[in-house]
C-alpha cells in the first residue's frame, strides 16, 4: 500500500467537497474492491474520503411503491431486511450470495454499483429492476447508469445516496458463480412489471452488465421457464477468458435465464 | 495408560496455542534491529538482462543494501541444487543447470528474483524496490512440457539440449513388447496431470540473524526439515560452515512438501544479514507465493495397458513428460521417478512394465514434491486405465480390480518394489458395503428424474512410504540418507523430553509422539513434550515429507526407548535390591517379578540422577539415549475409495455426493488424527481433480496468479465423508506403521475423474474438471454421438 491521507466527512457536502478539491482522491465505502487494489499497490489514492460517518445513507425504506436503499448499506443488511424481503425478496436473496461472509458485513450497494465490477451481482439488480440511481446531484435511471467497464455516468464529484428499485410482480435471480473469486462468472436477473419485462446480464459480457432484449420478448408472451426454450444468446460480444469462454457463456444465459423466471413464478 | 496410549483418539496437545493465537510462527518472531527484505522479481518469463542499476533504489530513504546477481556471485555464494541424480538411459547424468539464489545475465521464469532491497521498514524496501531499473531483452518462451523438446523450443539452459534433464526408463521395454503384442485387449489413455499451486495457510518466511561476535548465523525459517536445510546451505551453498549455522522452525503452519526445498529467499536473507550487520526478515506475500514457491504435478503422458483373454492384466506402458520448471529444485529428479514409476503396478499383480521418463525444462516456476509426490500421479495413470478397461470390456469395474489383486505377500514388482503385506480385498469389499455398491443403479435413476447425471468410480490405489532404505535410496541416487533419529532424555522428576529430527506442521507430532512414550514407559501423555525444529537441540534428522514421521521417526523413538527401558531396569535393580532379569515395567511401576516390591517411574528416574543406589564402577548415571532409526524397506499404505458425483448437464457442474475411504495405514497410533489426515488429503485430491490448476499463457504469464483466479476446494465441495479402516501391519518397523499423510491426496484424483466418465459417458475430460470442461466433453460427445 502507499501512503494516503484519510478523511472521514460527517455529512455529504464535506465529502463532495473533499473530493473535488482534493488531487487523487477516492471515495470508500465498504472497502472490499479498493482497499485489496491498494493492497496491491494497484491502486494509489492519494486521499481516501470514507464514507461511513455521514448519517442518513444506510436506510432501508419502502414508499409508493419503491424500495429505497441507502448507498451504506450492507450486502447483508439488505438480505436480513424484513422491508427489503418483503417487497422485493430475489434483491434480498441476491444481496444473501454476494461474496463471503466478509464481504457481505462491509461491502455496500452504492459502492458496488459505483465500481460496476462486471462481474458484480448489484447491476443485474439494478438494471434488472429498472431501479433509480439517486445522488447528491440528480437521479440516473439504470438505462443510463451502466456505461461499460467499471465505467458509470456519475461524474467525478458525485456520489450515491440511495436506489430506488420500483416493485415488481415477479423477480429472480440465478447466477453461476466463478468457483475461485465466487463473482458472477454469469448471473441473470429477470423481472415483470405489469407488461414491462426486464432480464439483465452479468458476467458475461465483454462491455459489462447488458438487457437480453431477445430474451424480453419472448417472456412477453408468457412469463414462463418454456418461453426461453431453445432460446440461447450468441457469443459475439461476451467476455472470454481461462473461466468461461464466450461460447460457454453464451450458453449459461439461457440456462440460467430459464431458471431465474422459474425461481420468479415459483 | 489406555486413554492416551496407541491407538487412543487422543485431541491434539498442540492444538490449544494453535487456536489461541499463541503459536511462534517465524513471522511472530521479531529480532532487535530487524530489517526487512523485499524481492525484485523478473515479469518476464524468458529474458537476458542487459543491465541493472541500483543507483536510484539505493538513493531512497531507509534503504541499508540493494543487492543483485552481480553481488551475489562476487561474494561466491554457491548455486542451489538438486540432491538426488538421476541418469539417463545412456548412462549420461542429468543435466543440473546453475540455480543462482539471485538471477545474473537471464531470467528463467515469471518471478525468477533479480534483486532484492533490505530496508528498515517493508514500505520503504518496497518502494526503494519500484525503484531498481533492470533493462532486459525478452526471449521466447516456453512453458508447455509436451512442447519443450520441440526443434522450435527456445533453449533454456546450456547444458540442456533440447531443453532435456534426462531421459530415463524402469522395467524391461523388450518383454513389454511382447506382452502387447499378444494381448488381446489394449487399453490406450492419453493424460495431463495438471499443474497445482500449493498452497499451505502460512506462507514461508525466514529471518536470518549474524552474531559477529562468535561469527555464527541463525536462521528462523518456515521449512519442514531444518537440518537437510543448514546442510544444503553450509556445505553446498557455502553461506556459513555447518556449526556455525543454526536452523529454527518453530510453528510452521502447513507445508504439503511445498516447504522442504531449501529457496533462494532464505540463502539470499542469511547472506545479507552477514552483509548489513542487522537482522534480515522476509515474509512471502500470497501472491508471490504462486511464483516463489516449487509448484507440483505436470505430467503429460500416455499410458497403456494389456490384458489377456481372461481379462488379467498382462503388463503396462508409459511414457511420461515431466516439467520440472525453469530451475532444478531440490528433490525435483526424483518425484517423476522412483516415486512415480515404483508405483505403476498400483494394487495388481502385473508381470511386465516399462516406463520412459522425459523430465524437461520451461520458463516456468520449479516443480517438486507436493503431497503424495509422483504417486498421486501413478495411482491417476493405473486407476484410470482400469476403470476404462473394464468399461471397455463390459465387466464390472470391482471385479476387474479383484480379478488382478495382488494376494500373496511379499510381492516383488517389475518396477523395484517389494510389497511386504496387505489385503486388497478386504478394503475392497469394506468399501463396497460402505457406500452401498449394490444400490447405485437406483441412485441413478433418481438423479436421472431430477434432470442430473450420477457416476460412480473407484480407485484402489497404493502408494511407498517412509522412503528408505537409506543404502538402496543411495543406490537409486540419492544424496542423503532416509533414517531418523531420536533422542529420549527422562528427567529427575521423571518428566520426559523427546527430541525428533522428525518436523511438525501440521501433523500433530506433539501428540502422537507422545502417546508412543506415554504407551510404552506408563506416564502421563501431559509428563512427555516434543522437541523438533532447532538445529542446536536436535542433533541431526531428516525431517518431515512422504509420510514418514509415523514409520520412521516412531520407529526411532520405540528404538530409543528400548534402551531408555533396558538402562531404567538397571537403576531399578539396584533400587529394589534385585537381579535385572526380575525387574517388570508395567503402568509406570518397577516390579520384581514374584514378591511384592515396586518403585515408581518418577523415583527410579531420580535414583538415575542422584546416583545414590549404584557406584559409577557399575552403572552410569543419568537416563538419556539416543537411536538412529534405518528402514529395511518402503511401507505400503492402500486403500479403496469410491466417489459418487451428480452432474448437471445444461451448466456442466458437478456436486460429489458420497464419498467412502477404506484404508489400510497398519498400527495407528492416534485414529483422530489419521481420520483428519485422510479428509484434508480427500480433499486436497478433490481440489485437484475439479478445480485447481495452474493456468500460464504462451509468453509464460501465470494466469492463475492468485486465489481469485487459482481455485481451490472449500468446505461445501465436499460431502460427510465415510471414512473406515482395514489393518494389515507393517512387517518391516516395530509398530508397524504405514503412514496416512498422502493416502488421500493419492487416491482421490482417480476416483473422481473415474465417477465423472461414468457420470457423462465419455473418457475425453481433462483435469481440472471444471463445469466447463465438463460441459465441454458433454457437447463434443453429443456431437460425436450425433455424427454416429
Amino acid at each position: 500500500m502507499y501512503a494516503f491521507s484519510p478523511h472521514r466527512p460527517t455529512t455529504l457536502r464535506q465529502a463532495a467537497n473533499l473530493l473535488a478539491k482534493q488531487e487523487e482522491a477516492k471515495l470508500v465505502a465498504g472497502g472490499h474492491t479498493l482497499i485489496p487494489t491498494m493492497k496491491l499497490r494497484l491502486a494509489g489514492p492519494k486521499h481516501l474520503i470514507d464514507l461511513s460517518r455521514i448519517e442518513g445513507l444506510r436506510d432501508i425504506e419502502v414508499t409508493g411503491r419503491s424500495l429505497i436503499i441507502g448507498a451504506m448499506t450492507t450486502h447483508a443488511e439488505v438480505s436480513i431486511s424484513p422491508v427489503a424481503r418483503e417487497s422485493i425478496p430475489a434483491l434480498a436473496e441476491l444481496a444473501e450470495k454476494i461474496g463471503d461472509p466478509a464481504v457481505r458485513h462491509r461491502g455496500t450497494i452504492g459502492g458496488s454499483i459505483a465500481n460496476n465490477d462486471p462481474n458484480a451481482d448489484y447491476p443485474a439488480a439494478v438494471l434488472g429492476l429498472g431501479a433509480t440511481v439517486i445522488t447528491n446531484k440528480r437521479r440516473i435511471h439504470a438505462n443510463e447508469f451502466f456505461k461499460g467497464l467499471f465505467e458509470t455516468a456519475l461524474a467525478p464529484d458525485e456520489i450515491i445516496t440511495k436506489v430506488q428499485f420500483p416493485k415488481v410482480n415477479k423477480a429472480g435471480y440465478v447466477k453461476f458463480p466463478n468457483p475461485a473469486s465466487r463473482y458472477a462468472l454469469v448471473g441473470v436477473f429477470v423481472s415483470k412489471r405489469g407488461s414491462e419485462i426486464r432480464v439483465a446480464v452479468t458476467g458475461a459480457g465483454a462491455n459489462g452488465v447488458f438487457r437480453m432484449r431477445a430474451f424480453e420478448e419472448a417472456l412477453k408472451k408468457r412469463f414462463a421457464p418454456k418461453s426461453l426454450e431453445g432460446l440461447s444468446a450468441p457469443a459475439e460480444g461476451m467476455a472470454s477468458d481461462i473461466h468461461g469462454s464466450a461460447e460457454y457463456r453464451a450458453h449459461l444465459i439461457g440456462v440460467l435465464a430459464r431458471r431465474a423466471v422459474a425461481a420468479a413464478i415459483a | 495408560m489406555p486413554a492416551t496410549g496407541i491407538g487412543a483418539p487422543v485431541r491434539r496437545k498442540e492444538d490449544h496455542r494453535f487456536l489461541t493465537g499463541r503459536g511462534h510462527y517465524t513471522d511472530d518472531i521479531n529480532r532487535a534491529g530487524q530489517s526487512y527484505a523485499y524481492f525484485v522479481r523478473s515479469p518476464h518469463a524468458h529474458a537476458a538482462i542487459k543491465r541493472v542499476d541500483t543507483s536510484r533504489a539505493r538513493a531512497m530513504p531507509g534503504v541499508l543494501a540493494v543487492l543483485t546477481g552481480e553481488e551475489f556471485a562476487n561474494d561466491k555464494i554457491g548455486s542451489l541444487v538438486c540432491g538426488w541424480m538421476i541418469n539417463s538411459k545412456d548412462g549420461s547424468a542429468m543435466k543440473m543447470a546453475p540455480h543462482p539464489a539471485i538471477a545474473r545475465g537471464k531470467v528463467n521464469h515469471v518471478g525468477d528474483a533479480v534483486g532484492v532491497v533490505v530496508a528498515e521498514t517493508l514500505a520503504q524496501a518496497m518502494d526503494a524496490a519500484e525503484k531498481l531499473a533492470v533493462d532486459y531483452d525478452v526471449l521466447p518462451a516456453v512453458v508447455d512440457p509436451a512442447k519443450a523438446q520441440m526443434p522450435s523450443a527456445p533453449q533454456i539452459h546450456e547444458i540442456a539440449p533440447s531443453n532435456t534433464i534426462y531421459d530415463w526408463q524402469i522395467g524391461d521395454a523388450t518383454t513389454v513388447e511382447a506382452v502387447f503384442r499378444n494381448a488381446n485387449h489394449v487399453v490406450k489413455l492419453d493424460i495431463v496431470n495438471n499443474r497445482l499451486v500449493p498452497n499451505a495457510i502460512e506462507p514461508r518466511a525466514a529471518i536470518a540473524e549474524y552474531d559477529s561476535g562468535t561469527q555464527t548465523l541463525t536462521l528462523w525459517n518456515t521449512t519442514q526439515n531444518p537440518h537437510v536445510a543448514r546442510l544444503v546451505i553450509s556445505a553446498f551453498v557455502g553461506i556459513a560452515p555447518e556449526h556455525k549455522l543454526r536452523v529454527i522452525a518453530a510453528d510452521v503452519g502447513g507445508g504439503f512438501g511445498s516447504k522442504i526445498f531449501i529457496y533462494p529467499e532464505e540463502v539470499v536473507c542469511l547472506w545479507a544479514a552477514r552483509r548489513i550487520g542487522r537482522p534480515v526478515k522476509w515474509v512471502s506475500g500470497r501472491s508471490e507465493a504462486f511464483l516463489a514457491d516449487a509448484h507440483g504435478r505436470d505430467h503429460v503422458t500416455h499410458a497403456e495397458m494389456a490384458l489377456d483373454g481372461e481379462h488379467r492384466i498382462t503388463g503396462l506402458r508409459v511414457k511420461t513428460v515431466a516439467n520440472l520448471g525453469a530451475y532444478m529444485s531440490t528433490f525435483s529428479s526424483s518425484i517423476p521417478t522412483y516415486l512415480y514409476a515404483t508405483l505403476l503396478s498400483g494394487q495388481y499383480a502385473i508381470p511386465a512394465i516399462h516406463c520412459e521418463v522425459n523430465a524437461v525444462y520451461t520458463n516456468t516456476v520449479p516443480v517438486d514434491a507436493y503431497r503424495g509426490a509422483g504417486r498421486p500421479e501413478a495411482t491417476f495413470v493405473v486407476e484410470r486405465l482400469v476403470e476404462v478397461a473394464a468399461r471397455e470390456l463390459g465387466v464390472d469395474v470391482a471385479d476387474l480390480r479383484r480379478k488382478n489383486f495382488i494376494t500373496r505377500f511379499p510381492h516383488q514388482t517389475p518396477v523395484i518394489m517389494n510389497y511386504d503385506a496387505g489385503d486388497y480385498a478386504a478394503s475392497l469389499d469394506r468399501a463396497l458395503e460402505l457406500a452401498d455398491y449394490g444400490g447405485f443403479e437406483g441412485r441413478k435413476r433418481e438423479s436421472s428424474r431430477r434432470g442430473k447425471l450420477r457416476g460412480i468410480g473407484f480407485s484402489t490405489y497404493i502408494e511407498a512410504c517412509g522412503i528408505a532404505p537409506s543404502q538402496a535410496a543411495g543406490s537409486l541416487g540419492c544424496g542423503v540418507g532416509l533414517w531418523e533419529s531420536a533422542e529420549v532424555r527422562v528427567n529427575p522428576t521423571g518428566s520426559v523430553e523427546v527430541l525428533t529430527g522428525c518436523h511438525q506442521h501440521g501433523q500433530g507430532h506433539e501428540t502422537t509422539f507422545a502417546q508412543v512414550v506415554s504407551d510404552r514407559l506408563g506416564i502421563p501423555i501431559e509428563n512427555v513434550s516434543i522437541v523438533h525444529g532447532d538445529t542446536d537441540k536436535v542433533q541431526f534428522g531428516m525431517g518431515t515429507y512422504g509420510s514418514r514421521s509415523g514409520a520412521v521417526g516412531i520407529s526411532a523413538i520405540v528404538k530409543a526407548l528400548d534402551k531408555i527401558e533396558a538402562k531404567a531396569k538397571r537403576v531399578a535393580a539396584h533400587v529394589l535390591e534385585a537381579a535385572e532379569g526380575d525387574i517388570v515395567l508395567k503402568d509406570g511401576n518397577f516390579t520384581v517379578s514374584g514378591t511384592d516390591k515396586s518403585a515408581a517411574w518418577g523415583d527410579v528416574a531420580l535414583q538415575a540422577y542422584i546416583a545414590h543406589k549404584f557406584g559409577g564402577g557399575e552403572l552410569e548415571p543419568g537416563l538419556k539415549e539416543g537411536a538412529f532409526y534405518d528402514p529395511t524397506n518402503f511401507t505400503f499404505p492402500a486403500g479403496c475409495h469410491i466417489c459418487e458425483i451428480e452432474v448437471d448437464p445444461q451448466t456442466g457442474e458437478s456436486e460429489i455426493v458420497a464419498w467412502t475411504a477404506v484404508d489400510d495405514f497398519g498400527t495407528v497410533v492416534n485414529p483422530l488424527i489419521v481420520e483428519g489426515q485422510v479428509h484434508g488429503g480427500i480433499v486436497q485430491g478433490v481440489g485437484q481433480a475439479l478445480f485447481e490448476g495452474a493456468v500460464y499463457d504462451r509468453d509464460g504469464q501465470l494466469l492463475t496468479g492468485s486465489l481469485m483466479d487459482y481455485c481451490l476446494p472449500r468446505a461445501h465441495n465436499v460431502p460427510a465423508l465415510k471414512v473406515d479402516m482395514t489393518t494389515t501391519k507393517c512387517p518391516s518397523n516395530p509398530l508397524g506403521i504405514k503412514g496416512c499423510g498422502e493416502a488421500g491426496a493419492i487416491a482421490a484424483p482417480a476416483a473422481v475423474i473415474n465417477a465423472l466418465t461414468h457420470a457423462i459417458g465419455t473418457e475425453e475430460l481433462t483435469m481440472p474438471a471444471t463445469a466447463q470442461n465438463v460441459w465441454l466433453a458433454l457437447q463434443k460427445s453429443a456431437h460425436l454421438h450425433k455424427a454416429a
